[in-house]
């Protein structure tokens, strides 16, 4: 096994809500994320999964625990240029990562804090923005883009940077289907470049997509597997309060009243498949 | 216009930077009518005009060419009482950290209502009531900071903000957004239940076509800031060809549906609903035999 690219160790975090009270929010969390891992986490709202994505870039620190991104220690002050180098973030919220009064500008505002030459600065931008499909708004004002347009922008002034793992934040739930499914197309080609991926979502197609899901629940994980194993899980992670894809519950569906039809299935793509194999086994269409 | 109407709009066109290099049309002609009582649903790409459009329901943005009514009364007008419409038109932003200034959930929720003037007694009849409304405890939660609320807490605490001013009108822009799945339904069925036991109008624009399916009578459909078509959830989705051509989602059971369809399959692209999609499928397979 590879060396662990991101390594959890234990952390532990909360937040102080007044003068008297504190509410835990992660629970001595451990897990390794490897190089070229494609990694999903999932959790109702107020499970921790957004302050646990903040602690691999260090945004947030561990209040006990280690997070070690590449061998490097997030705690350590002088290191935090170099992780977030490696760890690109990418939040739910646009408006909160936009900084330039022009959409290219905004992209290249990160490669000029980084000291990238003008010279690869152009190539670098024409890739990020071509990779989020938002070439011809390079010359917009980004405030003008409508929130879909904003987080795309947002995407590439992160990509532009090459980082070695892409962190995720819900990027997604602003996104209209094609927008989420453009994204989705770029993290895949990212990761099938050896990118790794962590992100935390909602949507459940989405986990579908990625080679891990971890489920937390009180700050702690309580599911780790592949995506196909843990969306069999069908009442546990309801009463999680979480779901599972639309394919899911189809196929679930439709093998309750035709058991020949496989149950386990999580991709729509699964379905057509399913639909095809079983109608060319029966025979013909008689109406 | 008929008597039941409550909010219209006619020809309603936006430019951003008018006259500027910068110059950007949003809204090029928009003309809806809404009843009072109805769900309705704007749906449309990205830079549709959505967002542009809805801002201006509470005032938030005057027409500049075409008219905006609500029961009647202009707003164009620039004698427009903004604080009574926006009393009668709540509207719920896409990102409801912006909406959220106070340091404490209860105070944050009573804000609206003690501007209104209201006394101590009602104000506080009226945060209990929206808090349970959005699924937050009053007991629980009115006296806890608001800054460390998840993404998802935050938006139920927006919401009640502007539930408790009572609008006649709620106006949503993409209301479950960064909702886990739990939540998500939670919330649509309050909203449900705002809209046909209190007759409450709603107006929200979504991306997510579940939502929009379980959630809207009618459905307007935005491009290129217009409206090309308005109907029931079956017979927009049942249109394929304008929603692939403006680029715009249908509910994955349709997709599902559509792509059979395209391999021969002689599915019924209205049955969006995930039990009529399934038995769709279901009689389908049992029509193939040896």
């Amino acid at each position: 096994m590879s060396q662990p690219f991101i390594q959890v160790e234990g952390i532990s975090f909360e937040y102080t809500i007044n003068n008297h009270k504190t509410v835990p929010v992660l629970e001595n969390v451990s897990f390794d994320v490897h190089p070229g891992e494609y990694v999903t986490i999932i959790g109702h709202n107020g499970s921790g999964k957004s302050t646990l994505s903040k602690h691999f870039n260090g945004i947030l620190k561990p209040l006990s625990g280690n997070i070690y991104v590449d061998g490097l220690n997030t705690r350590e002050a002088n290191l935090q240029r170099e992780i977030r180098q490696k760890v690109g973030m990418v939040f739910q919220h646009p408006d909160n990562q936009i900084v330039a009064t022009i959409v290219e500008d905004d992209v290249a505002f990160g490669l000029e804090n980084i000291g990238v030459p003008s010279s690869e600065m152009k190539a670098r931008i024409d890739f990020a923005l071509d990779a989020v499909g938002m070439s011809e708004f390079r010359k917009r004002p980004p405030h003008h883009l409508s929130g879909g347009q904003k987080q795309r922008v947002a995407i590439a002034g992160i990509l532009a940077m090459k980082p070695d793992c892409l962190v995720l934040d819900e990027a997604t739930s602003m996104l209209d289907t094609y927008g989420r499914r453009d994204i989705l197309d770029v993290v895949r080609r990212l990761n099938n470049d050896g990118m790794t991926i962590v992100s935390v979502t909602h949507h459940m197609s989405e986990v579908a997509e990625a080679s891990r899901v971890i489920v937390i629940e009180k700050g702690q994980i309580v599911l780790d597997g592949a995506p196909r194993e843990i969306f069999q899980q069908y009442e546990l992670l309801h009463q999680l309060q979480l779901d599972v894809p639309l394919a899911s519950q189809l196929a679930r569906l439709v093998h309750e009243y035709d058991n020949e039809f496989q149950a386990d299935l999580i991709h729509n793509e699964e379905i057509i498949q399913e639909v095809m194999r079983l109608s060319a086994k029966r025979g013909v269409y008689v109406g | 216009m008929s008597d039941s109407t409550i909010l219209e709009v006619k020809d309603l066109q936006h430019i951003y930077m008018e006259k500027t290099p910068l110059e950007h049309q949003a809204l090029s002609g928009v003309s809806l009518s809404v009843e009072e009582g109805e769900s309705i649903a704007i749906i449309g790409n990205t830079g549709s005009g959505k967002s542009t459009l809805i801002q201006h329901f509470n005032g938030l943005m005057r027409p500049q060419r075409g008219e905006v009514t609500v029961e009647g009364q202009y707003l164009s007008d620039p004698k427009l009482d903004v604080k009574a419409l926006r009393r009668k038109v709540g509207l719920v932003f896409q990102n409801p950290e912006d909406q959220i200034f106070e340091k404490l959930i209860g105070d944050d929720i009573a804000y609206g209502p003690l501007k209104m003037g209201l006394p101590l007694k009602e104000v506080r009849d009226r945060v209990k009531w929206a808090m349970e409304l959005v699924g937050l405890s009053f007991e629980e939660l009115k006296d806890r900071v608001t800054y460390a609320l998840s993404g998802g807490q935050k938006r139920k605490v927006a919401l009640a903000g502007v539930l408790a001013l009572k609008p006649k009108i709620l106006v949503l822009d993409e209301p479950t957004a960064g909702l886990d799945p739990r939540s998500r339904q939670e919330l649509l069925d309050q909203i449900v239940r705002l809209n046909e036991k209190e007759n409450m109008t709603v107006i929200f624009v979504s991306h997510n076509m579940e939502e929009v399916a379980y959630l809207a009578k009618r459905i307007y459909v935005l491009a290129d800031g217009r409206n090309l078509i308005d109907g029931t959830p079956g017979d927009i989705f049942g249109n394929s060809e304008v929603l692939s051509k403006h680029h715009i989602g249908a509910p994955q059971t349709v997709e599902i549906l559509a792509q059979l369809k395209a391999r021969g399959y002689p599915v019924n692209l209205k049955a969006y609903e995930i039990e009529t999609a399934a038995k769709e499928m279901v009689s389908v397979l049992q029509s193939f035999r040896r």
